[in-house]
């Protein structure tokens, strides 16, 4: 019996390694290749040999990648602020006022959020061409909101909703405005949600390829997913794989650090999004 | 009027002040883009000429003329980028829920060093897709990838395989599954959590078979929790772009209904045929979410 309890145990911690292995080492790989340069890139290492930063330069000298990344922070900072404003509100309505046509509203949003982004594509290009936004960063943040905008109302309605009634309460009977009953009784018990929704709705925001790659032309204006997918050497043959992976591990190392800090809210973020979905 | 009626009124007409900012920029953003998708689907728009349009009826979708059928249904490629898409949700979604529960199961238990490991499952899904496809695109390089190179010293393949010229389709599941196999793995982990803990306390006094405790107990419980989860992953398998684009570009055998789409929108400029094959995108979406949450029956709580 012990024998075979060590056997199982042994197993379930080979399971372990085998998880732990292949979540991590890709990145791990990253960063060894973003370190290497010349011909030691094209020689297969599981360990880091050598610690050249070369790669790093050349991706801020030969390419705008400052500029894409001061792009992407922009970009990102709007969309977070722009939808936590206007879904604060928004949620305070669905979650604590009963009014006809909510559960149809929550619906549509719901839908929104499931919505193919592609499926937009061409009416968005057209909208975006229309008010002058084509290649232009409040282009982007304006067409970002159909994915952050129903993500963010969802799950901070489904935090308001779960806050005690007493609060609202007392502070309807002493004749509070519902703005002043948003903007300070609820905010400041709100800011949990606040940055677990934010965060998400950022990660969102940094993260988008299809309309960034699609609504913006020089490379000036283009974020970071965008320029790192469009990073070409001399000839479609030669990728410079040392940048690609200088660029990437760059853009990455800031969202794992946010990640794994506030692992535990993410976490709830997400399952109040989508179990409770 | 009495004041409860009165603060009633008011609040609803602050309900709906409050949900006008949102509700203006989800028309502009959603409702008005479709729309206008649709509309544009019926015309003949040319990309560089968007104000030139002309109403063609349901030519973008199905045509006929002296040379035979046209328009997107009439377009074997459409149909191959249909059925790439289903290929790639069902492989990619039953295989992330698989692996998903595998994980979600080992961190349920109880061991040391649990919180790293979660730690570690967090970091795929950390790494914006744009990156993961092109690690996986220089980790997976015929000639020089380091995944060709383990598995032959491994002995489990003799010669490199042409990850990026015929196993499009796999490389794309495997960089698929790699990056959204942690977001399975922590929803039914949370649902997990959240299992009564008397009923594995019975069956562990009864002595049933831990396999059958999963099968009998754990399964039935995690169900509903489950089927969001794979709703949630396949509405997202069904709209994939950015991995298979950046990893394969617009490739036939991995082309889906969102790259045919951006593919004759913007390559070929063709907004108004591309726009029909959006407007099929949508519905064939729509019907295929309506279909699992009845067949499913899942239970979407609204409210």
């Amino acid at each position: 019996m012990k024998a075979r309890n060590l056997a199982t145990g042994a197993l379930f911690y080979l399971l372990v390694a085998v998880i732990v292995f292949s979540a991590v080492f890709p990145f791990y790989y990253a960063i060894l290749s973003s370190m290497k340069s010349g011909t030691a890139l094209f020689r297969a290492d599981y360990f880091p040999l050598s610690w050249n930063l070369g790669n790093y330069r050349s991706v801020f000298r030969d390419q705008p990648f400052a500029t894409n990344l001061w792009n992407s922070l922009q970009v990102s900072f709007a969309v977070v602020a722009l939808s936590l404003f206007l879904a604060i509100t928004a949620a305070f309505a669905l979650a604590r006022i009963q009014f006809r046509g909510r559960t149809l509203l929550l619906l549509t949003i719901l839908g929104v959020s499931m919505f193919p982004q592609v499926a937009v594509l061409s009416g968005m290009f057209q909208m975006i061409r229309g008010l002058g936004l084509y290649n232009n960063l409040l282009g982007l943040v304006l067409s970002y909101m159909i994915f952050t905008l129903p993500f963010t109302v969802w799950v901070l309605t489904t935090f308001m909703r779960d806050l005690p009634k007493e609060l609202e309460e007392a502070a309807i009977l002493e004749g509070a405005s519902s703005w002043v009953i948003v903007t300070r009784v609820f905010m400041p018990l709100m800011w949990p949600a606040l940055v677990t929704t934010g965060l998400l709705a950022f990660i969102a925001a940094w993260n988008e390829y299809l309309f960034a790659l699609t609504f913006t032309l020089t490379n000036d204006e283009r974020t970071v997913p965008v320029a790192i997918a469009l990073m070409s050497g001399a000839s479609p043959q030669e990728l410079p794989w040392g940048n690609i992976m200088a660029a990437s591990v760059i853009v990455t190392l800031p969202l794992i650090a946010l990640v794994l800090a506030f692992q535990r809210r993410i976490v709830s973020g997400l399952t109040a999004g989508a179990v409770k979905g | 009027m009495s004041d409860r009626a009165w603060l009633t009124t008011r609040r609803k007409r602050d309900a709906w002040l409050f949900l006008a900012p949102m509700l203006v920029v989800l028309a502009v953003v959603a409702a008005w883009p479709l729309l206008r998708t649709i509309w544009l689907s019926f015309t003949d728009t040319d990309l560089l000429k968007l104000d030139q349009a002309r109403w063609i009826g349901t030519e973008n979708f199905l045509s006929h003329k002296e040379d035979g059928w046209h328009g997107v249904l009439a377009d074997p490629q459409w149909w191959r980028s249909v059925k790439n898409t289903l290929v790639f949700t069902v492989v990619t979604v039953s295989i992330e829920t698989t692996l998903g529960l595998v994980i979600a199961l080992v961190l349920h238990r109880e061991f040391r060093g649990r919180g790293l490991v979660r730690a570690a499952v967090l970091i795929p899904w950390a790494i914006p897709t744009i990156v993961s496809a092109k690690m996986w695109s220089w980790m997976l390089n015929d000639q020089f990838g380091i995944v060709n190179h383990l598995l032959m010293s491994l002995g489990l393949i003799d010669r490199p395989l042409a990850w990026t010229t015929d196993l499009l389709m796999t490389s794309v599941v495997i960089v698929d599954v790699w990056k959204t196999t942690p977001f399975m793995a922590l929803l039914i982990l949370a649902a997990l959590q959240m299992l009564p803990k008397e009923c594995y306390e019975a069956a562990q006094i009864d002595g049933v078979h831990p396999l059958k405790v999963f099968w009998r107990v754990t399964l039935p419980l995690v169900r509903p929790a489950l089927m969001v989860a794979v709703i949630f992953r396949a509405l997202d398998a069904l709209r994939a772009f950015d991995v298979i684009y950046v990893l394969n570009g617009s490739a036939e055998q991995s082309r889906t209904m969102s790259i045919y789409v951006r593919q004759h929108l913007i390559e070929f400029h063709r907004l108004g045929y591309g726009s029909a094959a959006s407007t099929l995108l949508f519905f064939i979406i729509t019907l295929l979410t309506i279909l699992y949450i009845s067949i499913g029956r899942v239970r979407l709580e609204a409210d």
